[in-house]
């Protein structure tokens, strides 16, 4: 068994970046090699990573060690930078990033696997741009420093703007998918610029109270600040995560951006980059401002319960199945929102395994849809219905993945969901109450999907092509994870116990208890 | 002393030696060729005079840190240019070698500005090197946008000079002196400041706004910008807006009361109209070469909020600033001239003409892009370490309403130079006009173009250097 010192945290860095160079430079050879060297990189990534974690004791031991507050890194590589600012090269593994670089890992093999038909023109450049915007949320998940965060945090946007803006799809409306990239990209760089304002004044504020100028995460925890200006940082943070996430109302370049992505595209934005926006609230905006992130989340938690019922309600109005899918999307990272902003131990947990088992769900939906666009050539429910009775394999895995993100028990989002309604309980009865209802409309628009593709009579009588092998492997390797998730997800509490100790503490620590009624 | 007169003095050699050659034989390689040797000798020799040490050179000029890092990026600059002339010129029928020695000569006024501290020197400076590119501009002058850039650029030029010479001319009846220190000395021991010098300073500060192309007074940029041939473009943008600050920025420093108090206003005025104008007037644009003009005036505006800042941190900012701004539009400018290279009759300006470049020219469409990029502020690049310089600076001055604006326009300006970014990657309409040279890449100027965009991600990822470098750069005051 190989153990991995800190420098393994550079190379899962540096994996992604160096395929994705080699596979635009081999479409020279062939444009199939490309496809293969993308392949092959994002499986080694995944591989590599399984072994980190397994090297990892996730085992729920360290809990006594956590009570401390501060995070425990089970790898860490430094090294200096510009040290003119007290900014290095950091970069750090614990349970949280761990469960994130997992998920990098598998849906970023998937997203390469689904594209293999999908991409004809200008392969090597596609999976450039694929593996770079991989590679930059890998940075996200892995940099402790803040300047580092924000630099990756901007960077992961471009190769995600030429993704859509040259291989996406025409919109619906005639919307071209150059202003779905430009919203997108605009969207998220305006709300970045607020981040690196608020990470500045942050760590100008640590520079006063300490003399030292740094940008290191496990230094700029615990900085005293006055509420006020607390406040104003932790704003900055959330607005950018926001964006990201989406809050409803800065939601608007999601629906658009998923509906003209391509479809490994859209796997990769729904699975992996909205996730880097709960990460981020998780590791920076709550644990650096705990007293403003208290004082806030009575606000927050109505925000994510607007959200979940606001998707929901657009998601049943949308003709466009992927518009549909995104919109659930937004619906569901109401929930984590909720959750990470009741602070418990259980809802926390429950942030964690919605977010894996969301991004898991999301993308099956979307490459389910990239299917379906491939043997329709479009992706209006109009021209939908009765496909069961054309196709053999797909109807029933994309009623599994629908009951999947209606919350049916047994898979991973059921566990999310329970356990943030559980432990926003204890925080906001009121909340929690308002949130539940948000499953059944949850219910409502997953059935009405399947509805409206699936069942009702035929537009044609021909069959479909089916999924091939290539196909079926993939979402078969999704429904097992899916389902290991629901039934099995002890793993997951253990990897990322710890983080959401440190988590929990920080939230009992802050004297203000947090009101129980609004 | 003549050590530290070096740059100065091979530069003027250079200009005459050229003067020489092409009325002994008119010849473009060997002209391009004597003005590159020449200016590489005036850049290598900035070391040797910076270290003998802050000197005195007659009591109109000084060298100094400051001086040595600022005259170190204009000969850059300039040599930058005389590569993309050469390539532009290959196709112009008409004299082609006046085009070297008026930069020369126009090096040669921006060195001389760059080192005075003495209105006298600012004043033969500032002419010496804007007189020159009046030539520059209109060289192409059977362009009629050429010709029409070149002579608005002069009477406005001309006028902005008179308005120089009236104020210095207050000053002096107000102070006594005309050296920097002398009239900073002067003025604080006076305690109020008079209308006279309250009105000299306006007019002074008014004229240095125009050559850097400040709201309200930036409205010959985009025409002057458009009719200029590239490489002459790309002069304009950088060297020229350089040594105006660079002179700029030691007389605030020895004129303290220049930019205290009522100025402190006025400069947040003249920032708040640039970055705001600057930015929307760009996003109608569909000619690169304005489009570029536009953003140099809200790049300018940014740099006056570390000027309105103040403090330590503000002239390792400045000077950061403009580092990565002149390695940028250098980049940026240098595409728009190897698209146009061989000159025939038009520049390649239009954004039209870029369509679908990255199908035909991919490296070359990538320096575009990650310049813009750059222009952008995206991280990785040396546009955002520039941007972040500034956002420090401001957070810690606590502006707010002025990183309002920056967030703002930064936020506009991404919508223009995305659209540029688009159209490289469009497919390519049927016809096309304009191709820079299959083997762009291996001449000078795309080697050139090339070094840039690298230079351009090294200072975006690993800047220390270059801020130790910048670091060097601080004014000694010398009285």
């Amino acid at each position: 068994m190989i153990t991995f010192d800190s420098s393994i945290l550079l190379w899962l860095l540096l994996i992604p970046f160096a395929g994705g160079l080699l596979a635009w430079q081999a479409e020279r050879l062939s444009p199939n090699t490309p496809r293969w060297i993308a392949l092959v990189t994002m499986v080694a990534f995944f591989g590599l990573t399984v072994l980190v974690w397994l090297q990892g004791d996730y085992h729920g031991e360290a809990l006594s060690t956590a009570i401390s507050g501060s995070p425990q890194w089970q790898l860490e590589f430094q090294r200096d930078w510009i040290p003119r600012f007290g900014i290095s090269f950091h970069l750090a593994l614990d349970g949280l990033s761990m469960l994130m670089l997992l998920l990098t890992g598998f849906l970023g093999a998937l997203a390469v696997a689904c594209s293999w038909r999908e991409i004809e023109n200008h392969v090597g450049f596609f999976y450039l741009n694929l593996l770079w915007n991989l590679g930059g949320v890998v940075g996200v998940f892995l940099a402790v420093d803040l300047f580092l965060y924000f630099f990756f945090w901007e960077m992961m946007l471009v190769p995600m703007f030429f993704l859509i803006a040259l291989w996406g799809h025409k919109g619906a409306n005639g919307r071209s998918r150059i202003s779905a990239a430009t919203k997108f990209f605009i969207y998220t760089q305006a709300s970045g610029l607020l981040l690196l304002l608020a990470i500045i004044g942050l760590v100008l504020v640590h520079a006063q109270n300490t003399g030292v100028l740094t940008f290191s995460y496990d230094d700029l925890l615990g900085t005293s600040m006055a509420p006020a200006v607390e406040m104003v940082l932790m704003l900055g943070f959330f607005f950018a995560f926001a964006v990201k996430l989406p809050v409803v109302p800065f939601h608007s370049w999601l629906p658009d951006a998923h509906a003209q992505a391509p479809t490994a595209g859209s796997v990769d934005l729904a699975g992996v980059l909205l996730k880097t926006a709960g990460y981020g609230l998780l590791r920076f905006g709550v644990p650096l401002f705990p007293n403003a992130s208290i004082e806030f989340a009575p606000i927050a938690m109505w925000l994510g319960v607007f959200g979940i019922f606001y998707g929901a309600i657009l998601a049943c109005a949308q003709t466009d199945i992927k518009r549909l899918i995104a919109y659930t999307s937004v619906s569901h990272m109401g929930f984590v929102l909720v959750g990470i902003y009741s602070g418990n131990m259980v809802a926390l947990q429950g942030v964690v395994v919605q977010m894996l088992a969301h991004g898991i769900s999301a993308g099956a939906l979307f490459i389910l849809c990239g299917e379906l666009y491939e043997r329709l050539h479009t992706r209006d429910l109009r021209e939908m219905g009765g496909l069961w009775s054309r196709m053999r394999f797909l109807p029933p895995i994309m009623l599994f993945f629908a009951a999947a993100s209606l919350g049916l028990p047994g898979m991973g989002n059921f566990v999310g969901e329970i356990m943030i309604l559980l432990g926003s309980f204890k925080a906001n009865a009121v909340v929690a109450t308002v949130t539940a209802g948000g499953l059944i409309l949850a219910a409502i628009y997953g059935l009405l999907m399947m509805q409206k593709a699936f069942y009702g009579p035929a537009k044609s009588d021909h069959a479909l092509a089916d999924l091939n092998g290539r196909e079926k492997l993939i979402m078969l390797s999704l429904i097992i994870t899916l389902l290991w998730l629901g039934l099995y997800p002890q793993p997951v509490f253990d990897t990322s116990v710890v983080s959401m100790q440190n988590l929990h503490f920080l939230f009992t620590q802050a004297a203000l208890p947090v009101q129980p009624a609004l | 002393m003549i050590l530290a007169m070096l740059p100065l003095l091979i530069t003027g050699a250079t200009a005459i030696l050229v003067m020489l050659s092409i009325a002994i034989r008119r010849q473009h390689d060997l002209n391009a060729t004597l003005t590159v040797i020449g200016l590489n000798l005036a850049l290598f020799s900035v070391p040797f005079a910076h270290a003998v040490g802050p000197q005195l050179i007659t009591p109109l000029l000084q060298m100094d840190g400051h001086a040595s890092f600022f005259i170190g990026l204009v000969l850059f600059a300039t040599l930058a240019c005389s590569t993309l002339m050469h390539a532009y010129l290959k196709g112009y029928n008409g004299n082609r070698e006046e085009m070297y020695l008026l930069l020369v000569l126009s090096a040669l006024g921006a060195i001389v500005l760059i080192m005075s501290r003495h209105l006298a020197s600012l004043f033969i400076g500032l002419e010496l090197m804007s007189i020159p590119v009046y030539g520059l501009v209109a060289y192409t002058f059977r362009n009629r946008r050429s010709l029409e850039g070149g002579i608005k650029y002069l009477i406005l030029s001309a006028a902005a000079s008179a308005f120089m010479l009236f104020g210095m001319a207050l000053l002096y009846a107000e102070s006594g002196a005309l050296n920097f220190g002398g009239l900073g000395a002067q003025l604080a021991s006076a305690g109020i400041i008079s209308p006279f010098a309250l009105a000299g300073f306006a007019m002074i500060l008014m004229a240095l706004a125009f050559k850097l192309s400040l709201a309200p007074f930036h409205l010959w940029t985009p025409d002057v910008y458009e009719g200029a041939p590239a490489p002459v473009g790309a002069y304009l943008a950088t060297v020229s807006k350089v040594a105006v600050f660079a002179v700029l920025l030691r007389l605030f420093v020895e004129v303290p009361v220049a930019h205290t108090g009522i100025w402190v206003n006025f400069l947040t005025v003249l920032a708040f109209l640039s970055i705001a104008l600057g930015n929307l007037l760009a996003l109608n644009q569909s000619n690169l070469k304005r489009l570029l003009g536009y953003s140099s005036i809200a790049h300018f505006g940014y740099i006056l909020v570390a000027i309105i800042a103040g403090g330590a941190l503000s002239l390792e900012a400045i000077n950061m600033y403009l580092l990565t701004y002149v390695v940028t539009t250098i980049g940026a400018f240098g595409v728009v001239a190897l698209t146009s290279s061989p000159y025939n009759g038009k520049d390649a300006d239009a954004i039209f003409d870029y369509r679908g470049l990255f199908w035909r020219r991919p490296y070359l469409t990538a320096v575009l892009t990650v310049m813009m990029l750059s222009l952008a502020g995206i991280p990785f690049t040396a546009g955002f370490i520039g941007k972040f310089y500034i956002a420090a600076i401001g957070v810690d001055a606590k502006l707010w309403w002025l990183l309002g604006a920056l967030v703002i326009g930064s936020a506009i300006g991404l919508f223009y130079y995305l659209r540029v970014v688009v159209a490289l990657f469009m497919p390519t309409p049927g016809m096309r006009r304009m191709e820079a040279d299959t083997f762009w890449g291996v001449r000078l100027g795309g080697i050139m173009v090339i070094a840039m965009a690298v230079l351009m991600f090294a200072l975006g990822v690993y800047p220390e250097p270059a801020i130790e470098l910048v670091q060097i750069a601080s004014v000694a005051v010398f009285r």
